[in-house]
């Protein structure tokens, strides 16, 4: 017993203070990539290199589409290292969870030139929407939302259908002391048949698919859907194949996408909150 | 590589009793051997006697090359440094391979990978069933040559799988998953119980299974290296370097001694943060709190340390064939020691409230028994083994990256109780660190990388690496346009769910998560 408290008088706070105050991120942390459409002049190295095949090209008639998907993005920066320009650059942004899977896609559009080389930007699609509503959600205490909208805890069930378990490793990293989900309101449970929400990795296989769907039925209504990590968006790096269906959407409807490989903590929390948005929404 | 030791595989080879063919010493970590389809129950019995351990077996579709498929065995040796690899030839008219599960449990799996992906039958397994492929699945052996990569198979109608019933007054079974009540990866687990004591526990994995030996054939090799961290999160690196040597090897070269140094603390660092949550976690699982949150807290520290590393706290993304992407500068390997410095008291301190528990020793004690006999039939490997007398280690016994360079100890047990894995791990938190603490006195600057030159087609190759769990093997051959034309991964949780199925017999079900737990196998890496 001494030890335990002298232990715990040593241990400072530890808890971190976001969402309510800005996440503390080394300097090193490798987050999404971002592009300067209008000055980049030649996509191709990149799209060569992309491990994933979050950036494509297609090419018709004089014309280059490139599209990003963050969605397929695992956040290695073999994108920028290719590059060497300053048209792709790695930056510390974690905080990319969306409503839409189509908000996680840019394409972008240009002449080409005739070395192969892009001409001026002709057209750029960026699906980011959410943004500026998260902001204003993050600023209200998530912990009266959360009574607002369920007049109690937020219960969380974690599905794995297929990870490699990198984001179960940051999903339990939430009830360290140092996340501490519990102290705005949230926690895991259980039984899906306690669960206001569905936390699901993937990529989903062809043996976890029934099992998947049968825990989505269990779940209550009104629950919601969340797709973790590059492979519970769109398959990630495993792709498509024999064994697996790709991402959480191919099996159940998807509230929120939370990018990353895997995310970390503060990405899936920022996810979390976006899905309680999503759910005050409906409560109206 | 000690003198009388170089020579064990060659010593056996004429023990052995019958033709190993073409033996050669294919590089300094491989000597590889052809035997005959009908020798090979007699080779492996006899090798097996002869005190090598099989690590792994699995096959290869070369019916485009020479209308044949190949098995190979890969066994291990105490007293040497060498795998040695033994190949034999399935012609594909008589697509059948004599199993050995019986006399090595530990393939048991493995061989019925081979029946499903492939085809071929296993003579003799004695549970023949699907493994990989669940039962529902139609008749297909996807990683035959013929069998398209982006195959999408139509839903499936087929019968589920039927577990052996539990028959008597008062026994009963307990199903449980796969999806489980924690936040774990899927499986299922049915408990036969009579009251409290678990009689029997049958095991159903493989629903991870997403495919990854087939996929490993789509990508570019350096491409790849994202696919093999992703074999099993929470050994990303170990799986990734276990892949980049085996494509070293291949491409025959040697990385430069800077990036063998950076690797061997990134290892080390891995094996940390995985070693500190699981002693959380075995604690946590009897009861113990708060000696979890600090585990947890130390983790996270260490996580922290990763990603000042190499910018990703589950040491992604940093290594690649020929070295590391990065180099660091030498406040960052400066930061490393501090931290862990201080990451060593701390963790003392953590271990000091874990040891003054009474009541959680009662619980870890005597707990989850895995006899060193059973664990050395079982070819049980990594913390699980060494925990039950098994005194193996890859680090030690196949050096790779900058092991030959440090001194360290192995810690072993004979107990084989969950207590005895726990203790497994605290001792190696204090290897590690001295590992560490080595490497970084040494750390002199120089090349972190080195170009990997166009990979020779039809080479094969193997990495080895001692991840925190245990021994990982990527096996490869290099086809055209540098792609791969195989890769096989044996992670240490393939051949160790057996261990946990004898471990937990005559425990009780609330025992279960703590057994589980001191082993901690990998779902991902044993479904693939
Ligand atoms: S950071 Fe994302 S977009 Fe860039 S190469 Fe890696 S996976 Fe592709």
């Amino acid at each position: 017993m001494f030890h335990i408290f002298k232990k715990a008088a040593q241990t400072h706070l530890v808890t971190i203070g976001y969402p309510h105050a800005p996440a503390q991120i080394s300097e090193s942390f490798r987050g999404a990539p971002s592009f300067d459409f209008p000055s980049w002049r030649d996509a191709r190295p990149a799209a060569d290199a992309c491990p994933t095949g979050a950036i494509r090209i297609e090419e018709s008639a004089g014309r280059r589409r490139v599209t990003m998907d963050y969605g397929l993005c695992i956040y290695c920066g073999q994108c920028s290292e290719a590059d060497g320009t300053s048209a792709v650059k790695i930056t510390r942004n974690f905080e990319l969870g969306v409503r839409e899977r189509s908000e996680l896609i840019v394409t972008a559009e240009y002449p080409l030139e005739q070395d192969g080389s892009q001409g001026k930007l002709a057209g750029l699609n960026s699906g980011h929407a959410s943004e500026g509503e998260t902001k204003e959600h993050l600023e209200r205490s998530v912990h009266s939302r959360i009574q607002q909208v369920l007049g109690r805890s937020l219960a969380i069930r974690e599905v794995d259908a297929g990870s490699c378990n990198g984001c179960e490793m940051e999903i339990g990293a939430l009830n360290s002391p140092v996340y501490d989900l519990e102290r705005l309101g949230i926690h895991f449970v259980a039984s899906p048949r306690h669960a206001d929400m569905l936390l699901v990795t993937g990529p989903v296989t062809r043996n976890m698919e029934l099992a998947l769907l049968k825990t989505y039925r269990a779940t209550p209504e009104p629950k919601m859907v969340v797709a973790v990590g590059a492979c519970g968006i769109s398959g990630g790096i495993f792709g498509l194949n024999y064994a697996t269906i790709g991402g959480v959407d191919a099996v159940i409807p998807v509230d929120v996408f939370i990018p990353g490989c895997p995310p970390r903590p503060h990405a899936l929390l920022h996810g979390i909150l976006l899905a309680l948005g999503r759910m005050e929404q409906r409560a109206i | 590589m000690t003198q009388s030791a170089v020579h064990i595989f060659d010593q056996i080879r004429d023990l052995c009793g019958v033709a190993l063919d073409r033996w050669h010493e294919a590089n300094e970590a491989e000597v590889r051997a052809d035997a005959a389809l009908s020798d090979v129950r007699r080779m492996v019995a006899s090798l097996i006697e002869n005190g090598c351990r099989l690590a792994s077996v699995f096959a290869e579709d070369r019916t485009a090359v020479t209308e044949d498929f190949l098995i190979y065995y890969v066994f291990d040796h105490p007293d040497d440094e060498r795998f040695l690899v033994v190949r034999t030839v399935v012609p594909s008219h008589m697509p059948a391979f004599p199993s050995v599960a019986a006399e090595v449990p530990a393939v048991n799996w493995q061989e019925r990978e081979i029946q499903d992906w492939f085809g071929l039958v296993a003579d003799g397994h004695p549970n023949p069933r699907r493994v990989a492929l669940h039962d529902n699945w139609p008749d297909v052996h996807p990683l035959r040559k013929d069998f398209p990569s982006d195959t999408v198979l139509p839903p499936f109608e087929g019968e589920q799988h039927v577990y052996r019933p539990t028959l008597g007054e008062g026994v009963f079974q307990i199903p449980v998953g796969p999806v489980h009540a924690g936040i774990i990866e899927p499986g299922h687990f049915n408990f036969a119980v009579a009251g409290e004591p678990i009689l029997y526990l049958q095991l159903r994995m493989f629903y991870t299974h997403k495919g990854i030996e087939k996929r490993f054939e789509q990508l570019p090799v350096n491409r790849a290296v994202y696919l093999a961290e992703s074999v099993s999160g929470d050994s990303s690196f170990s799986h990734g370097t276990a892949f980049c040597q085996a494509i070293e090897r291949a491409a025959g070269i040697e990385i430069p001694v800077r990036a063998k140094r950076m690797r061997t603390v990134l290892l080390e660092l891995e094996r940390l943060y995985n070693h500190v949550g699981d002693i959380g976690a075995i604690v946590n699982d009897v009861g113990f709190g708060v000696a979890n949150a600090h585990a947890m807290r130390l983790r996270e520290y260490l996580l922290a340390v990763n990603e000042e590393l190499t910018g990703s706290r589950l040491l992604r993304g940093i290594v690649c064939p020929g070295g590391l992407r990065h180099d660091w500068n030498d406040q960052q390997t400066q930061r490393c020691r501090e931290s862990l410095r201080g990451f060593e008291q701390d963790f003392a301190d953590m271990m000091q409230i874990i040891d003054s528990s009474d009541s959680t020793r009662d619980r870890l004690e005597h707990t989850g028994i895995l006899h060193p006999e059973k664990a050395r039939d079982l070819g049980v490997v990594g913390v699980g083994g060494r925990a039950s007398g098994v005194d193996r280690d890859l680090r030690r016994d196949h050096p790779y990256a900058a092991y030959d360079e440090v001194l360290f100890t192995v810690p072993v047990y004979q107990e084989g109780d969950v207590l005895r894995r726990l203790r497994v791990r605290v001792d190696e938190i204090g290897q590690s660190l001295g590992i560490i603490r080595q490497i970084l006195t040494v750390l002199e600057p120089g090349l972190h990388l080195i170009a990997v030159p166009p990979l020779p087609p039809d080479c094969v190759a193997l990495g080895a690496v001692e991840g925190w769990r245990g021994e990982i093997l990527h096996w490869i051959r290099t086809g055209a346009h540098g792609r791969l034309d195989r890769c096989k991964i044996k992670d240490p949780s393939l051949s160790n769910w057996p261990a946990l199925v004898e471990a937990v017999q005559g425990n009780i079900v609330p025992d279960f998560p703590v057994i589980n737990k001191s082993f901690n196998l990998s779902y991902s890496g044993t479904d693939r």
